[in-house]
Parts: C-alpha cells; structure tokens; sequence
C-alpha cells in the first residue's frame, strides 16, 4: 500500500468509513436500477414512501428488522470471537423447531406468556445445539466453521422438509406446515406501540418479539463489552496466541461463543413462526440468516450498529415489496444484490477508501499523520 | 427393466448431475490451491449459467452463449482477486458478496430482458444448445451383451461439455504437478514469502489463479443452462456450488479424487432422485437423507475421521508483503 494507514479519530473509523462504504454500495445497486431502465431517485423515493409512509409500512418494516436484528447479532457474537457462522440459517431454521414444539404442546394449555419464555427457550437450546458440532469440531480438530456450516445449513434444509412433510405435518393436509397454532401460542401486536405515536396499523405483524430483540442487542453489548467470558472472546478473536497465554480455555469460548451466537439465531424463529404465521412452515427463514452478515458487517458488530442497520435492511424488505408494484421490474430480489453489495464493499472491500480518506483528511489538516500497528486490522 | 438396466440408467444419470460439479471443484481447485479460499462457486456458476443461457438464445449459438459464460464469470473471479487479493479483504465475506450479487442480479436483469419470471427463452433452435454426441457405432454395438450397453448409453451419447469435464482432469493435473505455473501456484498456497523471496510476484500468480477458476466456473454453468437445461431457471444451481466446495475438500484438493468425489455426490443425487424413498427391510431411508449425504460426509471427513483434509497452508490469509 502506498498510502499510509494513519491513525484517524474515532468518528471517522466507526462513522465516516463504514458511511462511505454502504453509499457507494447503494450507488451500485442504482447503477444496477438504471440498468434495467428504471429511475433509481424515484425507485428510492418509493422505497422509503412504502417503508415508512404508512402506520402499516412502518409495522411491517419493524417486523422484518426483528428478524435481523437477531441473525445481525448471531453474526456479531461469532465475529468477535473471530469465527464466521455462515450457519444462521439453519440454525434460524431449526430454532423454528423449537418453537413449534414448545407451541404444538402447550397452545391450549397455556396462555402467551407461559409459553413465550418457554418457546424462547426452547429455540435457544435448538439453534444453539445446531451450532454445537460445527463449534466443537472448529474448537477440538480444527475444521473450518465457516465449511461445516455451510453443510449444516444444507443438513438442516433436509432435516426440516422431511420433518414437515412427514411427522409435523396434520393427516390429511397437503401443504408442508404444521397445524396452526391455538390462541395460547399467539404473540400480542404491537400495534398500541406504533398508535401512540398516531399511526394506525391494519394488517402489519409487528409483535412483542421485537422487544425482546432490543432486549436481546442490550443483553449482548452486556455479554461482549461487561462481561469476563465476553472480555475473553473478544480476546480470542484478536489473537488467539494472546489468549493461550492468557490461560484462556480456547475450547470453552469458541464452544460458547458460537453456541451464543446459534441461539441468538434461533430466538430469530419466535418472529415469524408465533408473530405471525402462527404455524411452521417451510422455509420461513427466508435468507434473514444471510442478511444477518451484511447487518452484522453494516453495524460493526455493535449493537448500536445492528440495531440501526437491522432496521435498514427492515425498510429494503417492506419498502422493496411496495416498489414492486409500482416497478414490476425490481422486484424483492434486489434486496438480494443490495444485501450482496453492502456485504461487499462495508465487509470485504472495508479498506478500500481508508487511505484515500486518510490522505484527504490529513491534508486537511486533521491531525498528524501516525503509522498504525498493522494494515488491514 | 433387468438390475443392470436401472444401474446403467442411474450411472448415466450420475455421469450428468457430476459434471457441473466437477467443473466448479476444479474452478475451485486454482483459487485454493493458490491460497485464496473460494465459496463464491456457486454465485459464479449462477451468473455463468444466466449469461450463458441469455446469450445462446439471443445469439442462437451455444458456443457464443459458453463464451458470455466464462466472461461473466471470470468477472466475478476478478472481484472476488480485487477484494482479497489487492485489497487483502476476507476472502469468505467476498465469496458470500459475490453469492448474493450473482443471485438477485440473475434475477433482476432476467426479468427485466426476459419478462418470464426470471427464466431466458427456451432454447430450441437448432445449434443454440449443446446436444448429446453419438459416438461412432454406438447403435450398431448397442445389442452386445453389457458392454454394449455400457458403451451406447453411458459413454456415447452426451454433449461436448461432459467430455471437456472429464479432460480438464488430467489436464489440471498436468497443469498442476508438471508445468512451472502449477508449482509455482502450488508454493503461493503454501508459502508465499518464499515465492516473493524467488521475484515471482505473488498478487500477478494469485489473480491468474483466480482467473482459472472464473474460466472453469464458466464451462459449469454453460453446463447447466446450455447443455444440460434448455435454458435459465431462477437459482437453479440450488447449492452445487456448495457441493462442489465439498467434493473439493472431501478430494483434499487433489484434481483426480476431486472427478471421484463428485462423481460419488453426482451418484447419490442420482439414487435420491430415482427412488423416493429406499426400503432397507426394517425402516424407509427418506430421500431428504440421501440429499443431505454430501454434506453429512464432508462434515464427516472435516472432523477427520475419514484421513484429514489438510487445506493449503496460506489459505484465507492475504499475503502482505514485507517493507
């Protein structure tokens, strides 16, 4: 590298870098809009109209950051003990199992709030046990988690479809899904939340889950930030050799730190399977397992960070929906190349303006310009 | 039809559902072995066949439509180099960019060309698809007792690209282990100090590795889109370019056991599909467990307990070269 990487105050590290990063994957991603011979400005007029225009679009958007504020902190756990868990999905997925159990059993026995805390549980341990061979086979022999969680996102897609067509599934019906779920395995709205502020809601599944996601982001800023098991994942995923030597027990945090990151991924489940469908259906993760890394990489794998990407994400999801109908030619799908482009140039291509920035900011006359320790960490 | 009919029909069927993965094993095989990991398979395989498949029927010509092919993918192969290898990003986040980008833009541009809910027009005029060779005398031998049948169906009978699939195997072979790009590829995956050290440059090495995988990721999804279908489906690479990454590592990145690993996944994907479910006396095995084998087996082997898969030393890490 010819420029230097020079030390930069914090807000431009955390604020101005990542900023710059998510436009210009936006400016792409309208490249891609003009090249299909549609408006970029007006599509994302629109977007941002069907996302936060209406009481409803408003709900609906907040509905599916829930989703991703979940996998966004699943990833976040991992990275920060330097582990990629590409596994969300299916551990999202299964999470749903959990879920389903907890609800097929109790829904008519006990009322929500028994049985929200219990399915939350229940989703935990599921997606947290999906998570548990990848992590002890990285922890213990050494392989690649990013790998065996890819296969495992496979074996759960398998082991999911044959549980919902074969033993989940009522006699009698057709479609892959469970039965539905009686009153006592249905989540609340939110709807007086959003009608305080004056907004009505008709149809938007918001629920109490979203809540428990911001309880969720607070638990892990806890658990990384003020916590000695967090200290020490953090620690492994600076530098493992530093860790060793410090006497921390490798197996142990990555073990845990993924096993975290796994129910993190499953509690995702309680959104979608009690929020709102109120049954299991086939695949209801829908790809919020993979939009959790570019949340995760958008936010820095800070809660603080998430929780705003989450929503963001949130609004391409319920705002893309409604730009469809005006532009049949975007549909949802663009949310994929967006989702794939913030992934690229906020993730994989974070460095690349750093130095031009740096240069730009020192002369400037921003402060002097000292090498960093180490590029590209 | 006699046992040995139905074991011909599911090998023939094996040799087809392989070669899409042996072509992006080998694809990946460059990139790995030169040092630079590469789950992006999948996406350049998808882009592959869109383009693929997009060009053969705006053109009518497959070859043209293999050409578009390997251009977009080879694209893509340079993303991935530019963010890993210049930039020295994370290898894994620019493969799974690269994945997403190359789902929603088939998706996206096919629509906006196509207007078929994402497919490209079926490709039905004549030469705008890769069709099934006969061999010489496939129809005269075909009533020789086994070999004749072994010969008519199995060997004779498919398109160009299957052949080329199974001659890029000794020829990454060759390529690998008795060309000097091969050693020298070979040692950038190991130790690239020591290349660097031998005033080889390790980014030029690394981008032409790249590079080799982008062309190889293009013959499979011409494969898919060309040869095999008539044309672009939505997603339809359906995780074989995860399979692939498997058969790759199960290979332990090795060209010649890469061909027997996939043409092992290729084989039980051919079971899955030709018996729904398996009767073994006490219990029926489920088909969706002879789709999860591949995997099952890769997790399998990376525990090592099958041998040990041992990856390219310098794998994943981007080379920083000393000031």
């Amino acid at each position: 590298m010819a420029a230097p990487y020079a030390k930069l105050p914090p807000w431009v590290d955390y604020g101005l870098i990542p900023l710059v990063n998510v436009t210009v994957a936006f400016l792409v991603a309208g490249l891609v809009v003009l090249l299909v011979g549609e408006n970029p400005i007006r599509a994302a007029q629109l977007l941002v109209q069907g996302a936060f225009g209406s009481g409803d679009g408003i709900g609906y958007t907040l509905f599916y950051a829930t989703n991703f504020i979940f996998t966004g902190l699943c990833m976040a756990v991992a990275f920060h003990c330097s582990l990629f868990n590409i596994g969300g999905e299916g551990q999202a997925y299964v999470g749903g199992l959990g879920v389903a159990i907890v609800c097929l059993t109790f829904d008519t026995i006990f009322p929500w709030w028994i049985n929200l805390p219990l399915a939350t549980m229940m989703a935990a341990l599921t997606g947290a046990l999906w998570a548990l061979i990848p992590a002890w086979l990285q922890a213990t022999r050494g392989s690649h988690v990013v790998i065996t969680t890819i296969m495992f996102n496979f074996i759960a897609a398998s082991f999911m479809v044959y549980l919902l067509v074969g033993p989940l599934k009522p006699v009698g019906s057709m479609a892959p899904e469970t039965r539905t779920f009686a009153e006592g395995a249905q989540l609340p709205r939110l709807d007086w939340m959003l009608e305080m502020f004056g907004l009505t809601i008709r149809s938007a599944p918001l629920n109490i889950t979203f809540l428990l996601a911001l309880a969720a982001a607070f638990g892990v800023w806890v658990l990384i930030w003020r916590t000695r098991l967090g200290y020490e994942i953090r620690t492994m995923g600076f530098s493992p050799t530093a860790a060793k030597y410090a006497g921390i027990n490798q197996t142990k945090v990555i073990v845990i730190a993924m096993m975290v990151s796994g129910a993190l991924a499953g509690m995702m489940a309680l959104n979608p399977v009690m929020g709102d469908q109120t049954r299991l259906q086939m695949n209801f993760v829908a790809g919020a397992g993979f939009v959790g890394i570019a949340v995760a990489l958008m936010g820095r794998s800070h809660p603080a960070g998430i929780i705003p990407a989450a929503i963001l994400f949130g609004m391409l999801y319920q705002g893309g929906a409604e730009l469809s109908f005006e532009m049949p030619t975007i549909s949802r799908d663009m949310i994929v190349i967006i989702q794939g482009l913030v992934i690229l140039f906020a993730g994989a291509l974070e460095h690349m303006f750093r130095p031009t920035i740096a240069r730009m900011f020192h002369m400037a006359g921003g402060g002097t310009l000292r090498p960093a320790a180490e590029p590209g960490e | 039809m006699g046992i040995f009919e139905t074991l011909i029909l599911i090998l023939d069927s094996t040799v087809r559902l392989a070669i899409p993965l042996m072509f992006a094993a080998l694809a990946g095989l460059y990139s790995e072995r030169s040092g630079i990991f590469d789950i992006g398979l999948e996406g350049k395989m998808l882009a592959a066949a869109f383009a693929g498949a997009a060009a053969a029927a705006v053109y009518g010509s497959a070859w043209i439509g293999l050409f578009f092919a390997i251009v977009v993918s080879t694209f893509l192969a340079l993303v991935h180099g530019f963010a890993s290898i210049t930039h020295r990003g994370n290898q894994i986040v620019s493969g799974v960019a690269i994945n997403f980008i190359a789902a929603g833009t088939t998706i996206i541009l096919g629509q906006a060309w196509f207007r078929q809910g994402g497919r490209t027009p079926a490709l039905s005029a004549e030469g705008s698809r890769f069709t099934a060779i006969e061999l010489p005398f496939a129809e005269a031998v075909r009533d020789v007792p086994v070999l004749g049948l072994v010969y008519s169906e199995l060997i004779s009978g498919h398109s160009i690209l299957v052949y080329l699939a199974f001659a890029a195997v000794p020829f990454t072979w060759w390529v690998l282990f008795r060309t000097r790009f091969g050693l020298r590829l070979r040692a950038v995956g190991e130790n690239p100090g020591a290349v660097d050290t031998a005033g080889i440059s390790v980014t030029w090495l690394r981008y032409r590795a790249v590079m080799c995988t982008g062309i190889l990721c293009g013959f499979a999804g011409a494969y898919l889109a060309v040869a095999q279908n008539a044309g672009f489906v939505k997603d339809m690479t359906a995780g074989k370019g995860f399979i692939a990454l498997a058969a790759l590592i199960f290979a332990k990145w090795k060209p010649v056991p890469v061909m027997f690993a996939c043409l092992l996944f290729g084989f039980l994907d051919a079971v899955a599909i030709r018996f729904a479910g398996i009767d073994i006396g006490l219990f029926e095995v489920p088909p969706q467990f002879m789709q999860s084998l591949p995997y099952i087996l890769t997790v399998v082997l990376l525990a090592g307990f099958i041998g040990k898969a041992i990856p390219p030393k310098a794998g994943g890490q981007p080379y920083v070269k000393e000031r």
